[in-house]
């Protein structure tokens, strides 16, 4: 039971959330799969917390800031996606093009 | 820490982890993802007790497990309509690609690294009382400043919790 289990789980964590971030087509599902990267990225501050340096815990309060970022980037992106659902009558990231050239 | 007990509990939480986050992204109807979201939610917060990150797994229970999964419910739940099944765009097998490459990468490099890794068996008991240290700073009996801490990036995250906080009520308003 090393560092290394924590931080192979977290690169398997990020890469699955990627892999839903660029194939989904339903930005909530897309924004599912942003909160997985972040959580991947959490779980190896809280490893390196406690394998590295286990007194300062500067790892667990680093990770407490990347929730907050989580939080308030869950919270927008959502509102931003119920506001482009009200004007299009859809989440599909597709059809979504409004902004593209 | 090296007891047969938190191997197996690691094991058994990663395994429910990974699967709950293969399923998020896997599964067709988008209610079922962010289910399987609030498990691997919950998952996590499992290994970080096995981490010995008590305040950390308990913020992770009130704000993923809670607050933020009441979110996404909504968000689905406020967007239904007829494309609701999660489809897959064209990416899918160059995603899956670099994803898989990606992972093959980072493992490779993490597993190869020798990190300065300073195990002690008797970790911090009581973190609350530290990270509170940490993120306000720390004054000793006379009252004097031993260290400031993380106090003014404590004070931008709180400016940014109250910035999204009135852009999410300002962007989804009817009006």
């Amino acid at each position: 039971m090393g560092l290394d289990h924590f931080l192979v789980l977290s690169a398997a964590m990020f890469s699955i959330g990627l892999v839903g971030a660029l194939s989904k087509r339903n930005a909530v599902v897309i924004l599912m799969c942003i909160e997985i990267m972040l959580n991947a990225v959490n779980v190896a501050m809280v490893a390196f917390s406690r394998y590295v340096t286990p007194v300062a815990l500067t790892g667990q309060v680093f990770a407490i800031f990347i929730m907050t970022v989580a939080a308030a980037e869950a919270a927008v992106g959502l509102a931003l996606i119920i506001a482009v659902y009200r004007q299009r009558q859809t989440v599909d990231v597709q059809q979504i093009d409004l902004m593209k050239w | 820490m090296s007891n047969a007990g938190v191997t197996i509990a690691f094991y058994v939480l990663a395994v429910v982890v990974l699967g709950s986050t293969i399923s998020v992204v896997t599964v067709r109807n988008v209610f079922h993802a962010a289910l399987y979201l609030v498990l691997s939610f919950i998952g996590v917060a499992g290994l970080y007790i096995t981490l010995s990150a008590d305040f950390v797994a308990a913020v992770q229970i009130l704000i993923y497990a809670g607050a933020v999964a009441i979110l996404f419910v909504f968000a689905v739940m406020l967007t239904h309509g007829p494309e609701q099944a999660s489809q897959n765009n064209r990416l899918r097998a160059p995603a899956f690609f670099v994803a898989a490459l990606l992972f093959a990468t980072l493992a490779m490099v993490m597993v190869n690294t020798t990190w300065s890794v300073n195990m002690i068996d008797a970790p911090v008991t009581d973190t609350p009382t530290k990270i509170a240290e940490l993120l306000l700073g720390s004054r000793n009996a006379a009252g004097e400043l031993l260290s400031s801490g993380f106090v003014l990036p404590f004070e931008v995250a709180s400016v940014l919790l109250l910035a999204a906080m009135v852009g999410a009520i300002v962007v989804a308003r009817e009006d």
